[in-house]
């Protein structure tokens, strides 16, 4: 009972759906149940599971990154035009794209949070800034492909293993940034972000810097949009159009793992559960022969319907919730000579307290 | 509510001559006139798609939604359009009513994601345009459709300087702002979009004004569409997105000082937002700039000009007391209490003070301990 409760829950309804969806592909194509396949599987949904990973952080934190997808094309760019062929460029380029991608996030979210900008404004402007500034500089047009040690990245792994044959090494950067995320949402900075969202005002109060967090969120968004575009030079090569959408992509992503736009809650597992949800209906609606004119039409229904499922789960989890504390039903019925001292008292207290300090 | 209005209005009304003023600068160094009738025309026929469009997507974001769908619905409805026509004038009316009744559809159904099933807007519409984009691509392989001459004329012709398109946009940017400023339902947007939680306790059906809000945002779009049609002679299912009006218009909005999380805003502050896009594209196209470039100052401008108010106008709450405040008449009471209130913390205080040192300590304590065993 427990079990049916957590899957039917918010929280758990996006793995329901995964494994719906997994075993429909499954039941259509039983060659992809084989480990390669699915490693395979993993491989192409990694760059989108970063970018989610990105994304939750900053939508725990109750802002929007729009500019990922653009930060992605900027990246791919950027390591299309200064790589080159020449394999001893490929630290130091990814070393410049790391610092580019740590400047966007810091400009992000110091125009986010001291310009005060909503972030949704911010970001795009970002995103037009960017894509607009790296065509300029390209002139239009990307060229040449990076150094085959840069993309070995996106595309090698370990050969010859046991069980699984190929292991990309896409699938370990993946499995390594989760488990970097999981790490950060126990760690202060994640319990700050997840305050922030929920009441910037009260975090500020309570003494959290929401300045510094939340640019740290945008600086987290950027990063794994530089460690996506890595991914992508050596998956889909160098192409203006590489990243396109992919803010939109992550967002959905994020949103159908539950996490609430707005900010206050969320599980970064189930954000890239999320990702992978995503990836697993494109690829049932390939196997399934969808008319790719349809695809969208189907994308869309299917995210409306998530959403709204767990939206209603989760109000009806809450009105099946006892209406309300014990503790705060006993306040009023406290004597009102209690409550006089109690706010009668701190003055003197504070000030009794200074005083010995200064004996 | 007034007072800041004007405010947030006359901010956007400043920025926007500060950038005709540099605009018309830059223009003059290029050997042109900013002023001459040509150019102003340019920059009014700029406005008036977007304009349209920002208008719609206005009313949905004061009500806390957002609408990612519009620039489908404007594809969508340039193809009923031309392809109802079908070259032939007699038919425009028919046509021109089909096409705002599926666009009305579009947006009921928006409202209805949002409200009955408490999708958030962002997600809605989102899917709603997926959903759409489906139907392009099923549907139309390309441009397809005829639009007739005299439909045409709509989008070609003006009074002087002037356009069509653009008296027809400034018209009814007057009949939203009525709609805000005189009627019930437009006080309820405002209400459910600043607070909906209060205004269903204050007894306000909230559902109702969002999902009009949404009806018209893509009514507005399809409107917008037409417009296009009108102007492209031929449907085509990509003039929408090719555009990027979705977040333009967003853009738009917010510059023009209402607040993106709903409830504050005004259709001529949207108005102002767009003509400050038109007359930025404008300068940037007479100037020739590269058009990537003129993204980079695209993005930079609406970053610097939302930022310019936003520390001002957004952040500054309605006055509470005094003329224009909320709270009336309560003042004096206040101000005649605070003598007393003052008298008696200082008598508090110096209790505090005469009581022998050890004691206070012990004080603070047993009452600090008391707390918890009197809960």
């Amino acid at each position: 009972m427990n079990v049916v409760r957590t899957v039917l829950s918010p929280r758990g309804a996006v793995f329901l759906l995964l494994v719906v969806l997994l075993v429909a592909v499954t039941i259509l194509n039983p060659a992809f149940a084989e480990p390669g396949q699915i490693m395979r599987f993993v491989q192409r949904v990694a760059p989108i599971a970063i970018v989610a990973i990105g994304q939750f952080f900053v939508i725990i934190a109750g802002e929007f990154d729009l500019s990922q997808g653009s930060l992605i094309t900027a990246q791919v760019i950027v390591a299309g035009n200064l790589v080159g062929q020449d394999d001893s460029r490929t630290l130091p380029v990814l070393a410049l794209m790391v610092v580019f991608g740590i400047l966007v996030g810091i400009v992000n979210g110091l125009v986010t949070t001291l310009a005060k900008v909503p972030s949704f404004i911010a970001t795009l402007g970002m995103m037009l800034a960017l894509l607009g500034g790296v065509m300029w500089w390209t002139g239009g047009a990307a060229t040449g492909n990076p150094a085959d040690s840069f993309r070995q990245i996106g595309r090698g792994g370990i050969r010859d293993l046991p069980l699984v044959d190929f292991l990309p090494w896409s699938v370990l950067i993946l499995a390594a940034w989760l488990a970097l995320g999981i790490w950060l949402t126990t760690r202060p900075l994640g319990k700050t972000l997840i305050a922030v969202g929920d009441n910037a005002t009260a975090a500020r109060y309570a003494g959290a810097r929401d300045w510094w967090v939340t640019t740290r969120a945008f600086i987290i968004s950027s990063l794994s949009a530089t460690l996506a575009a890595v991914l992508l030079v050596g998956y889909a090569g160098v192409h203006p159009s590489v990243g396109r959408g992919y803010e939109f992509v992550a967002i959905t992503a994020v949103v159908l793992g539950g996490v609430v736009l707005g900010g206050g809650r969320g599980w970064i597992v189930a954000a890239v559960a999320g990702a992978f949800v995503l990836e697993a209906l494109f690829l049932l609606l390939n196997i399934a022969g969808v008319p790719a004119s349809l695809r969208d039409a189907v994308q869309g229904v299917i995210i409306i319907a998530a959403v709204a499922y767990s939206g209603i789960a989760l109000r009806a989890r809450r009105r099946a919730a006892p209406p309300a504390s014990p503790d705060q039903g006993k306040e009023p019925d406290a004597p009102a000579g209690a409550s006089a001292r109690m706010s009668a008292s701190p003055a003197p207290a504070a000030d009794g307290g200074t005083a010995t300090g200064g004996d | 509510m007034k007072r800041l209005r004007v405010d947030a209005s006359l901010i956007v009304l400043a920025i926007l001559v500060l950038v005709v003023i540099i605009g018309a600068v830059l223009v003059a160094t290029t050997g042109r006139s900013f002023f001459s009738p040509g150019n102003i025309r340019d920059i009014l026929t700029g406005m008036s798609v977007l304009g349209l469009v920002a208008i719609g997507q206005t009313l949905v974001i004061l009500g806390a939604s957002l609408d990612l769908s519009v620039t489908y619905v404007m594809s969508l409805a340039s193809l009923i359009a031309a392809t109802t026509m079908a070259g032939n004038a007699g038919n425009i009316p028919w046509a021109v009513t089909l096409t705002l009744l599926v666009c009305a559809g579009i947006g009921l159904a928006n409202g209805l994601i949002v409200t009955v099933l408490k999708v958030n807007g962002f997600i809605a519409t989102l899917g709603v345009g997926l959903i759409l984009q489906g139907v392009l691509n099923t549907n139309f392989q390309g441009s397809a459709g005829a639009v007739p001459w005299e439909f045409q004329v709509i989008g070609a012709t003006g009074i002087g300087p002037v356009p069509i398109s653009t008296v027809i946009m400034l018209a009814l940017a007057v009949v939203v702002w009525l709609l805000l400023d005189r009627t019930r339902t437009g006080a309820h947007l405002f209400a459910v979009g600043g607070d909906p939680d209060v205004s269903r306790l204050s007894g306000l059906r909230t559902k109702p004004p969002l999902i009009v809000a949404h009806v018209l945002c893509s009514v507005f779009a399809g409107l917008a569409g037409l417009l296009l049609a009108s102007r492209l002679g031929v449907g085509s299912p990509t003039v929408g997105q090719q555009g990027g009006y979705a977040l333009l218009s967003i853009a738009a909005v917010v510059l023009g000082g209402t607040l993106l999380l709903g409830g504050r805003g005004s259709v001529w502050g949207t108005i102002g937002g767009v003509a400050i896009f038109a007359v930025v594209d404008n300068v940037m196209s007479v100037m020739q700039v590269n058009p990537f470039l003129k993204d980079v100052v695209r993005g930079v401008v609406i970053v610097a000009a939302v930022a310019v108010y936003s520390r001002r106008a957004i952040v500054r709450r309605r006055a509470r007391f005094g003329p224009g405040g909320t709270r009336t008449g309560g003042d004096a009471a206040a101000v005649a209490a605070a003598p007393a209130m003052v008298a008696a913390s200082a008598g508090l205080r110096a209790e505090a003070a005469h009581s022998p040192t050890p004691a206070t300590p012990g004080a603070a304590g047993s009452a600090s301990a008391s707390n918890p065993g009197e809960r």
